[in-house]
């Protein structure tokens, strides 16, 4: 009988702390945050892990989301692609969050793609990138080629007559596939493929001697030259401070960069840089209401005051802000209704214009050109009239001319060809 | 008459209907100028004010009407450091020490606190434009240097106002470079715009001896020409003058292989020391580089004064703090796996990453900003085509001091003496009386103090970060095998024929090919020559 008793007990005890278990999990809606806070990448990373955390303590602070509180869980894949897809697997299967904001490079991206569609999660990417992708799983915040690498062509091709184009990048994915459509767009602007230098180096290239020595000699033919810089991270301060050293000035042979922002230009010597350009969607110095609001957030929530936002932490508050709203619109947080809820999703971004999220799963952004100043911000001296929709497949491919990405019915694809009507079947 | 009459009030209608009627731009200009008389105050008052796409016109306004005196003004506006003073709308050059001097007189002012001070901005097409307006007023200069500056920087940019102006100085020009850099200017002009045959074909004469990138554009254009003799003639001169530019091009790929090669020398020079004459091999090589980066770093804090002095500082301080962290590696782990180099690498691995993540948690993993000197900024023009950047010159020049200094240590001291003892044959040297465990620690630190004086000559060419040191073992590794370990002087034209044979493959295949061509023919010499370039031979090889 006391066995018994005791059994019951234990029985009681056991459902009960299931019970409770299953309503403290049910209590929280989970957000995994899969940023490498450790090894190379760290350095632009730690800033979008904290920009989450800072969005899910101001959305709690605003009392949570379908009256739950907001969890985050913090990851760290360190840098290491195949890390990320376990880290992705660990997200989605152990902490079971219901979305997933993470990822940088475009590696780190492809490798979590195959985890994240066999368990059906969901992922925000707030980071610029080479398209030529959509997946059902995935929300791309950040821009596609057609919303940072094109417009900032024309801008220098019409505003600033540039005629003769170096296009030089860092040796991996993003720049060599941006440099491809690059290439096909100014070649249908009728540009002579004398008129265009390609130029690929390592990743953190220091000695940009001969490089300098070239771009300055291919700028001396008497046509207006431009460099379109997909050089990345570290191997860019040495590119500048070289131009400067070589004398070539940034009026001379102005160099357009798609990956220095205002974090990459904080603590380094901005000296060299000074007249230089960036085109991106978003700009710490863009004077709108919102935007001072979020500056001040942010500094706030670091407690530095000299801490600089940059445009992937505005793409991360703009699909976490989308997000949020998809959810109260869906009224759960089921993968499968989040994400078409998202579709047609509208929030207002920093810049004084809407988000709208499309049926590819990109976001219509608008575009802006700045010249880099001496205090590391930029002056913004050129912008599209509005927002420029996101084309997941670039228009001046070969492979990807007639694709399209639709994830509304009756398409649902993410690779439709609209000559043969028919989906590659590709998962992504 | 009355017809005659009428068509006369017709014309004159109409006429003054044309004057009646501006462009709407002119209107407003007249309706918020015509008030105030426009002085060179009032301009600089609007200066304040303007959005950056009126700031030109302005600017244009105050050329025309104030000229030499603006010079200060436009180069600090140029430069970035013209400001306004916010309340009362003052336009003021603020020096490098924080010093103010009213823009338009020059004269000093009471200091006014940052916070009061607005800049005034510009961008690229202001800038520009800011080129040309300074390189107009200084036509006129009375330095001859500064004269000749000025007509060069207006080669690409002839108008015919400009053409205009210099033909008019070219009378009353005395100094002879100026004489002839203004005919050059001339002719450029004759060629492009005038169609008489013979003085176009003098004009070609006068630019044929030059190296200017203008006047090759010229030729260029000239050599599709209709006329006959000027396309021959300008065929002539630019083949001449390609030539002379193929030239200068080369002695400018060399001047970049020998100079990364003194990077690879610095960088490697510390390691031929530790690893070839000591045989240890030191994985945490490049941190010890490092270390040295971050002292200049640190020494820059201290002294944000004096940027200029710092890196004299910097050297021996990079040596002390990168030479005693050695000779703690040494005495406390090297020595205890003194002859077992697989545990010796793995250790020294481990205290690399020790290392780099110590840096990470000090000083964060951002990159740290090192200033360069201004002595060490810019370049040394030769000639148009050949221009060689000082900071490369100087640590070029670095690179071979330091390693005849160490040469010198190493035959003429007794350090050295001991060193080469110790290094040849422990057990004799022993019994000789040198404490070889000393000799030991000092040529570690010696070593790794030269490797942290090559960290304070990287600072100045590449970022300091936690990393710096990683991105320069290999090549270290690379260049001390390739010379012949033990050797210095291998060491040396290692580093120098890697340098070179980098530079001149670079723009045939691409950096990234160049480098591994470099990483196969190492590979493949090593099969060839295990010792390297300059084996040790006799007694010290075994």
């Amino acid at each position: 009988m006391k066995i018994k008793q005791l059994a019951k007990g234990v029985a009681l005890a056991a459902g009960a702390s299931v019970i409770s278990f299953s309503v403290m999990a049910a209590d929280t809606i989970k957000v995994g945050v899969l940023h490498s806070l450790s090894g190379t990448m760290a350095i632009s990373e730690t800033t979008l892990k904290d920009t989450v955390l800072m969005m899910v303590e101001a959305q709690n602070k605003k009392g949570g989301l379908l009256g739950k509180q907001l969890e985050a869980v913090v990851v760290d894949p360190a840098s290491n692609w195949p890390l990320f897809a376990e880290k992705t697997r660990e997200l989605l299967t152990k902490d079971k969050v219901d979305v997933i904001f993470g990822c940088w490079t475009s590696v780190s991206r492809k490798s979590v793609l195959p985890v994240i569609e066999e368990l059906n999660g969901l992922l925000f990417y707030p980071v610029q990138y080479e398209g030529e992708e959509s997946s059902k799983n995935v929300f791309y915040t950040g821009a596609a080629p057609n919303q940072q690498a094109i417009p900032a062509v024309d801008y220098l091709m019409n505003d600033l007559g540039v005629e003769r184009w170096v296009l030089a990048g860092t040796d991996y994915v993003y720049p060599r596939t941006t440099n491809k459509i690059l290439e096909a767009y100014l070649k249908a602007k009728g540009v002579a493929e004398a008129d265009i230098m390609i130029n690929y180096t390592p990743f953190g290239h220091s000695d940009w001697q001969s490089i300098v020595s070239e771009i300055k000699k291919f700028g001396s033919a008497g046509k207006k030259t431009a460099v379109v810089s997909t050089i990345n991270g570290d191997a860019n301060v040495p590119f500048y401070k070289e131009l400067g050293n070589q004398g070539v000035s940034s009026e001379d042979i102005p160099v357009v960069a798609f990956s220095v922002g205002e974090e990459e230009l904080s603590g380094i010597d901005t000296k060299p840089l000074v007249g230089h350009l960036a085109a991106w969607n978003y700009f710490q110095s863009v004077e709108t209401p919102a935007n001072a609001e979020f500056i001040t957030q942010w500094k706030a929530f670091t407690k530095n005051p000299a801490r600089v936002t940059n445009d992937p932490m505005e793409a991360t508050f703009i699909g976490f802000n989308m997000w949020v709203n998809a959810v109260k619109q869906a009224g759960t947080t089921s993968v499968d209704a989040v994400e078409q809820a998202m579709i047609g999703q509208t929030t207002p971004n920093l810049t004084g214009g809407m988000a709208v999220m499309n049926k590819n799963h990109h976001l219509s952004k608008p575009v802006l050109i700045g010249e880099i100043q001496e205090d590391g911000q930029f002056e913004v001296v050129w912008e599209t009239d509005g927002v420029v929709p996101g084309d997941a497949w670039s228009d001046f491919l070969p492979g990807s001319k007639d694709l399209i990405s639709d994830w509304t019915a009756p398409v649902k694809c993410g690779n439709y060809n609209t000559k043969t009507k028919t989906c590659s079947g590709q998962n992504y | 008459m009355r017809t005659l009459t009428s068509l006369f009030c017709c014309l004159w209608l109409l006429t003054t209907a044309a004057v009646a009627e501006p462009l709407p731009g002119e209107i407003e200009a007249t309706e918020i100028t015509a008030p105030v008389e426009i002085t060179t105050e009032v301009l600089l008052q609007q200066l304040t004010e303007a959005k950056l796409k009126d700031t030109q016109d302005i600017l244009e306004q105050l050329e025309a009407k104030a000229g030499e005196q603006l010079l200060p003004l436009f180069r600090s506006l140029l430069n970035g450091n013209l400001y306004y003073v916010k309340e009362s709308a003052q336009v003021v050059i603020v020096n490098d020490d924080d010093s103010l001097l009213d823009a338009l007189t020059g004269n000093a002012m009471a200091a006014v606190p940052s916070s009061e001070l607005k800049k005034i901005r510009v961008n690229n097409t202001l800038r520009s434009y800011l080129r040309g307006a300074i390189a107009r007023i200084q036509l006129t200069a009375t330095n001859p240097e500064r004269r000749l500056q000025a007509v060069r920087s207006l080669l690409s940019e002839l108008d015919a106002p400009t053409v205009e102006l210099i033909a008019n100085l070219r009378q009353q020009e005395t100094d002879a470079d100026v004489q002839s850099i203004m005919d050059l200017a001339l002719a450029l002009d004759v060629v492009r715009t005038q169609t008489d045959t013979a003085s176009r074909l003098s004009a070609i004469q006068i630019m044929q001896d030059s190296l200017e990138s203008e006047v090759r554009i010229v030729l260029n254009q000239a050599v599709t020409d209709s006329d006959k003799q000027v396309q021959a003639a300008a065929k002539k001169a630019l083949a001449a003058i390609e030539q002379r530019v193929e030239m200068f091009a080369f002695i400018d790929q060399l001047f970049f292989g020998l100079s990364l090669g003194s990077v690879l020398l610095l960088a490697a020079i510390g390691l031929a020391i530790t690893f070839g004459v000591m045989g240890v091999i030191n994985m945490a090589h490049g941190e010890m580089i490092m270390l040295g980066a971050y002292t200049t770093y640190v020494v820059q804090l201290l002294m944000p004064e004096l940027i200029d002095y710092s890196l004299w500082v910097a050297i021996p301080l990079a040596f002390i703090v990168s030479g005693s962290v050695g000779m703690l590696i040494q005495r406390f782990v090297i020595r205890y796996l003194h002859g077992r180099p697989l545990e010796t690498l793995l250790a020294t691995f481990g205290i690399s990453l020790v290392l780099q993540q110590l840096v990470r948690t000090i000083f964060s993993p951002l990159n740290r900003q090192v200033a360069t000197p201004e002595w060490m900024s810019g370049s040394l023009e030769i000639n148009p085509v050949l221009s060689l950047t000082l900071n490369r010159l100087y640590i070029l020049a670095f690179a071979l001091l330091v390693f005849f200094a160490l040469q010198l240590i190493l035959k003429k001291t007794n350090l050295g003496l001991n060193v080469r003892a110790v290094s040849q044959n422990r057990d004799m040297a022993k019994a000789m009386g040198i404490r070889t465990d000393w000799v030991d620690a000092l040529t570690f630190g010696l070593g790794s103090g030269i490797a942290g004086i090559a960290g304070v000559a990287l600072s100045q060419l590449t970022n300091v970060g936690p990393n710096l040191g990683q991105a320069y073992i290999i090549d270290s590794f690379m260049v001390v095998v390739f010379g012949g370990v033990g050797n210095l002087l291998g060491t040396l034209v290692a580093a120098f024929s890697l340098g070179i044979a980098n530079k001149f493959l670079e723009p045939v295949t691409g950096a990234v090919l160049a480098s591994i061509l470099v990483l196969v023919f190492i590979i493949l010499f090593i099969q060839k020559r295990p010792k390297g370039l300059f084996p040790q031979k006799g007694r010290a090889a075994e």
